[in-house]
């Protein structure tokens, strides 16, 4: 095993995908606590399928990925945060157009610019840590950076907007903001970690950090640690399985991800059956 | 004069709510907003905290009161039933600094509201552990947060059982007897008339707006308060 992580750490490319991929799940837990509790998951996942269109799009039009699919995953977020808003059952059926809709544009494009198979499906299910190139560095860790810092500074007014909405605007907390803000750096996670994770993988890693902590914990900020501290760990705990077992390096961590879930459910049993003891 | 609404006419979906709405509240009062589903206490909830504009009419506040300071318990929602947060966070989301950190004096105030309404014992507890007359309190501390004049209460019983809408009532009481301004939208007439100095009574064509003694005196509304009963 200890072979195994120094093996790994000798290649440049894995290095690479674990700095920027560690940086991701830190992000995508931060914001998936608050994603979860308003009861936007699917936002995440619609996000993603967007970002795959524009990623084919940049891809046929040889432009830079990064420059090409944040602002359009951007503008996105801001339609489906304002569609959620309205009404519920049209924004979900709204979503599910979006990113139905992006997703075939994207496989098209993707197939008329000449990408081979095996490209997109690397794009889809992002099977292997390759496809962080070195120039990708600094615009991820930078922007990963600018996540984690804006979510610390703002964390007492996310938890304001998260737990209740109309108090929060009552009592002054711009709420409109805050959720533009939630929906961009929820555009920029996604955009950041689909290439590593794959477009229909990278959404586990918004929700089931979130989703474990809250089977344990019972509050705002042992949620959003727990969530954390688990995300990044089994992001490294799945690279480093995707390496040793050669398996396909998102679904590696999705896969980790749901096992650690396991755990948690498991031990919110065992907390439950205690309490009723006593 | 701490609020004073004039003439206020509201629009939803394009049906009339509230037309020609006139009244005002004192510092001292105990306001009872009633009358039936539909009738506009929502809309007027929301209009005294600055989220709706009123299509007509005005809605001034007086004696430096600012919309923001109003302490507001909104009607208690599904969603907050599995929420992860512990009762001190929840208060604390009551104090509205626009500093990333919470003050010293805020902690200071919020574990001060969270004595005053009996529940610093479960300070650290999760919020949907506790039982709903519990989470009132924990609102209530939250109101209280953000407020040292005017409470705004939107249906605060709503969903408890006897015996713990009589101890919030009490609680209230005691905050109104402190000093603080009360508004309370409630369904549950009988006891708006036992607590109210004033009452509002909003009804399609005819508001009432008046103290409490002369809205005995008044048929339509003895009738929505179910008759005689009150009058022994």
């Amino acid at each position: 095993m200890i072979d195994a992580i120094r093996d790994m750490f000798s290649l440049g490319y894995m290095t690479r995908a674990v700095i920027v991929g560690s940086l991701i799940s830190l992000c995508a837990a931060l914001l998936g606590v608050s994603l979860v509790l308003k009861r936007f998951s699917m936002i995440g996942d619609g996000l993603s399928h967007v970002g795959f269109g524009a990623l084919a799009v940049a891809a046929a039009l040889n432009a830079a990925p990064l420059a090409v699919a944040i602002p359009v995953t951007v503008a996105a977020a801001f339609l489906l945060l304002r569609l959620g808003n309205s009404k519920r059952i049209k924004g979900d059926a709204a979503i599910a157009l979006i990113s139905t809709g992006a997703l075939a544009a994207g496989v098209v494009i993707s197939y008329l610019s000449g990408n081979s198979n095996s490209e997109l499906s690397n794009f889809l299910f992002g099977r292997s840590a390759l496809s962080i190139k070195p120039s990708d560095m600094p615009a991820s860790v930078a922007l990963a950076a600018a996540v984690i810092v804006s979510f610390i500074l703002l964390y007492n007014r996310v938890f304001a907007v998260t737990f209740d909405e109309t108090f929060a605007k009552a009592s002054g907390v711009r709420t409109g903001l805050i959720n533009a803000l939630i929906s961009i750096l929820t555009a920029v996670t996604v955009v950041l970690g689909m290439r590593l994770m794959g477009a229909l993988l990278i959404s586990a890693l918004l929700i089931i950090p979130a989703l474990s902590a809250m089977r344990v914990f019972g509050t705002f900020k042992s949620v959003t640690v727990t969530a954390s501290v688990m995300s990044v760990c089994s992001f490294f705990v799945g690279s480093v399985a995707s390496y040793a077992l050669n398996l396909p390096y998102g679904a590696a961590i999705v896969l980790t991800e749901l096992a650690v879930f396991g755990c948690f459910c498991a031990a919110a049993g065992i907390k439950r059956m205690v309490r009723k003891k006593k | 004069m701490l609020i004073k609404c004039e003439d206020l006419s509201f629009e939803y979906e394009g049906r009339q709510v509230l037309s020609g709405l006139t009244f005002h509240v004192d510092e001292g009062d105990f306001l009872c907003v009633v009358g039936e589903n539909g009738s506009g206490k929502s809309t007027l909830v929301k209009a005294l905290l600055g989220l709706k504009k009123p299509q007509r009419g005005s809605i001034e506040f007086g004696d430096g009161l600012k919309p923001t300071q109003i302490g507001y318990l909104p009607q208690r929602t599904e969603a907050q039933s599995d929420f992860p947060a512990s009762v001190r966070e929840v208060v604390l989301s009551g104090c509205r600094s626009r500093a990333p950190f919470h003050t010293r004096a805020e902690k200071t105030r919020c574990a001060d509201n969270m004595k005053l309404m009996g529940i610093d014992s479960l300070a650290s507890r999760s919020f949907r552990e506790l039982s709903g007359g519990q989470q009132q309190r924990v609102l209530l501390a939250r109101a209280l947060c953000g407020t040292e004049r005017l409470l705004l209460l939107d249906e605060p019983t709503a969903g408890l059982d006897p015996i713990v809408t009589r101890e919030l009532y009490s609680v209230i009481d005691a905050l109104h007897e402190k000093g603080i301004t009360v508004i309370m939208v409630t369904h549950d007439v009988v006891e708006a008339l036992e607590k109210a100095t004033h009452m509002l009574h909003l009804h399609d064509n005819h508001n009432f707006f008046g103290p409490t003694g002369d809205y005995l005196e008044c048929d339509d509304c003895r009738r929505f308060s179910g008759g005689e009963h009150r009058h022994d």
